[in-house]
């Protein structure tokens, strides 16, 4: 067999420069290196033989922190993956292992991360868990999620339960009720962590956590400045900081280091959004994290800024006490009824000035997306803009198309164009 | 004061149609190529309207092209969605339109308008089902030309329900209505009610007020419109245009351009 010949490569032409990416700002470095410190503080733990747990985004992370337990978040991580685009692979695992496509594709994500099936995503890689932390005020398909993995490991699994809330507000009954399993979990992971629990460190925590969801919040208000000095798409990168580490102080100071920052660029004019604000809309839903890229291309082409979404906000726990900790956990976007989760959005379509609402039917959240054609002809009828759907994921890129969502974004742009040219006569 | 031609190009799925339009008021030239895009039928339509009024690309003020394919040409002066461009030349034929339904080959809008403009819309998700194609996968079924199906659509005596929820499943319960010896014309009166029964559900988010006109190429199946109707409990209105209209939108909206820019 005749040896391959070797050559020397063709001289290339030279590749033209790459443009050097703007370095981040101390706020936004300081919000990254939060977020791999708790992943880098998991393998510790891991490796110095002490317990890793995973816990569901809206657990009270003041519990764990207490105690002084390494946790690690799988919705962070399944998102993480997502947008390296490495999501799909892992959805296929999960769905070779005999779980339904139909199911969360954060879920699918995490039962094959679960299972062994190791990312490419070397910076949401995480250590195995020795117990988890499940809180169902997010979504139901959480308990079962989370039931496998405790059972895939053989490991304790801590829960609670919150009631879905057919009311805007939250009966004293729930509150008792959460409080209970609050107190249980605590013992549990004292066994866990083979240590008391320290009410004057919890005090301590919650303090950090409500300062965190003070500062993230008020980062939040900086898109009702017209123009926005920031990008909305922006928060969907910070929240990593409020969903992973909420309850400590570094996240707290880092939030305010940004809000800082903002706060300077409201003075000078200066955005971190890369085009001029011509309308501002609101995203509604999870973004689809491997589309990113295709996602804000027909909004930048357009000049669409994402001011308003309800599901950052929706990270801000402020609470006075434990009972208030209870109730403040009991309102998350999919544990409130229609009524609550309208008054929100609306509330913050009016504050943020929006022009215009694009909400994304998300195959993986069926509870949120359920809801939506009613929340949609509502938003309509109240707040007289134009509201747009298009069909994605928020995990597994198998469901959404690009030029599906190019049109409805150019249908909503023509539409508020018609609109806006209406109000002026 | 100078005659202006402009041409709009609808790109879609399944057909090419193109429209030129003299001074925004007269449709002088149209064609209709039944392939879309990633196709010639772009280019084909392009020269069959330019060429049987003896025209050129150049004598056009404005070109404007629209449709799923509309990005593909990227030598015309402007794009923009089918949304916007149906809406328009339903207003151009119905000036007191308020809805428009415009079923295509792969994709279904209802589009809301107030003075002739587009204030709100509902597309389909990701589902044939209602569609253009459900309709041609169904006359392949039944082995008759998918142009004849309202015809026999009239002679129906009694209607065999047909799912609206998937167009793989209506398929196998159309083969399994054909084994039971069903009337074909009963099965596609059924067809046709599935396809409106999926439409009126996108119509009432977006709300449905007089007068509705229907656009797009399942227009033209008389079959279609009247379950529509009998759904939507409104008289819809249709056009020998109707393949045309995101075309003459286009057309339309380019000589709204080409004045402005005078």
């Amino acid at each position: 067999m005749a040896e391959i010949e070797k050559t020397a490569p063709a001289a290339q032409p030279a590749a033209p420069a790459k443009k050097p990416k703007k370095p981040p700002t101390p706020g936004v470095a300081a919000l990254r290196k939060v977020v791999s410190d708790v992943y880098a503080a998991a393998w510790e733990a891991k490796k110095a033989g002490r317990p890793v747990g995973w816990s569901s985004s809206k657990f009270p992370c003041e519990i764990a922190e207490t105690l002084d337990l390494a946790v690690v978040y799988p919705e962070n991580q399944a998102a993480g993956i997502a947008a390296q685009h490495d999501g799909e692979r892992l959805c296929q695992a999960a769905e070779d292992m005999g779980y339904d496509a139909d199911i969360c594709g954060y879920a699918r994500i995490s039962l094959a991360y679960s299972a062994g099936v190791e990312t490419t995503n070397v910076s949401r890689q995480m250590p195995q868990p020795d117990f988890v932390l499940c809180c169902n005020n997010i979504c139901n398909c959480m308990t079962k999620w989370y039931e496998n993995i405790a059972r895939m490991h053989n490991i304790p699994l801590i829960m609670i339960d919150v009631p879905y809330n057919n009311t805007t507000h939250v009966d004293d009954t729930y509150v008792a009720y959460i409080r209970g399993q609050f107190d249980d979990a605590i013992k549990q992971l004292e066994h866990i962590a083979g240590k008391k629990f320290d009410e004057k460190k919890f005090e301590k925590v919650c303090g950090n956590a409500n300062r965190t969801a003070k500062a993230w919040l008020k980062v939040c208000n900086y898109l009702q400045y017209q123009p926005s000095p920031m990008s909305g798409f922006d928060l969907f990168n910070h929240m990593a900081d409020v969903v992973t580490a909420r309850g400590k102080v570094q996240t707290a100071e880092a939030f305010e280091l940004l809000a800082t920052e903002l706060e300077e660029n409201v003075k000078e004019g200066k955005s971190t959004l890369p085009f001029p604000e011509k309308y501002r809309i609101m995203f509604e839903g999870i973004p689809c994290w491997p589309e990113l890229r295709a996602l804000f291309k027909p909004l930048k082409t357009n000049g669409l800024n994402v001011t308003a979404v309800v599901y950052a906000p929706a990270f801000g726990f402020v609470y006075d006490g434990l009972d208030d900790l209870c109730r403040a956990y009991c309102k998350a976007p999919n544990s409130v009824c229609i009524e609550q989760g309208v008054d929100w959005r609306e509330g913050i379509c009016r504050e943020n000035k929006v022009d215009g609402v694009l909400v994304h039917y998300n195959r993986s959240c069926k509870p949120w997306s359920g809801y939506m054609p009613e929340m949609q002809r509502r938003f309509t009828e109240d707040l007289k803009v134009p509201c747009v759907a298009f069909d994605g994921d928020q995990a597994d890129p198998r469901n959404f198309n690009d030029a599906q969502y190019e049109t409805r974004v150019q249908g909503l742009v023509e539409a508020m164009e018609a609109n806006k040219a209406a109000k002026e006569g | 004061m100078d005659t202006i031609y402009t041409l709009g190009i609808d790109v879609g799925s399944t057909a090419s149609k193109c429209v030129i339009l003299k001074d925004g008021k007269e449709i002088i030239s149209k064609s209709l190529i039944p392939v879309g895009t990633g196709t010639s039928g772009p280019s084909r339509a392009i020269s069959n309207v330019l060429d049987s009024v003896n025209m050129k690309k150049e004598d056009m003020a404005y070109i404007l092209a629209t449709g799923y394919g509309r990005n593909s040409i990227d030598w015309v002066d402007q794009q923009m969605s089918e949304l916007s461009c149906h809406a328009r030349g339903a207003y151009f034929v119905f000036p007191d339109v308020h809805t428009v339904i415009d079923i295509g080959g792969q994709d279904v809008k209802v589009i809301q308008i107030e003075n002739g403009a587009m204030v709100n819309f509902q597309m389909n998700d990701k589902c044939a089902a209602g569609t253009g194609r459900f309709l041609d996968v169904m006359a392949r079924v039944l082995e008759v030309n998918v142009k004849d199906l309202g015809m026999l659509a009239a002679q129906s005596t009694k209607r065999v329900a047909i799912s609206s929820t998937c167009t793989v499943f209506a398929e196998s319960e159309v083969i399994s209505q054909l084994a039971q010896g069903s009337d074909k014309c009963d099965i596609i009166n059924g067809i046709h009610h599935s396809v409106a029964a999926r439409v009126v559900g996108l119509a009432h988010r977006v709300g449905v007020r007089d007068r509705v006109v229907m656009t797009g190429g399942v227009a033209q199946n008389s079959g279609v419109v009247s379950a529509l109707q009998e759904e939507l409990g409104h008289q819809v209105y249709t056009t020998p245009l109707a393949q045309y209209i995101g075309a003459l939108g286009a057309a339309l909206f380019a000589w709204q351009k080409a004045t402005r820019k005078k």
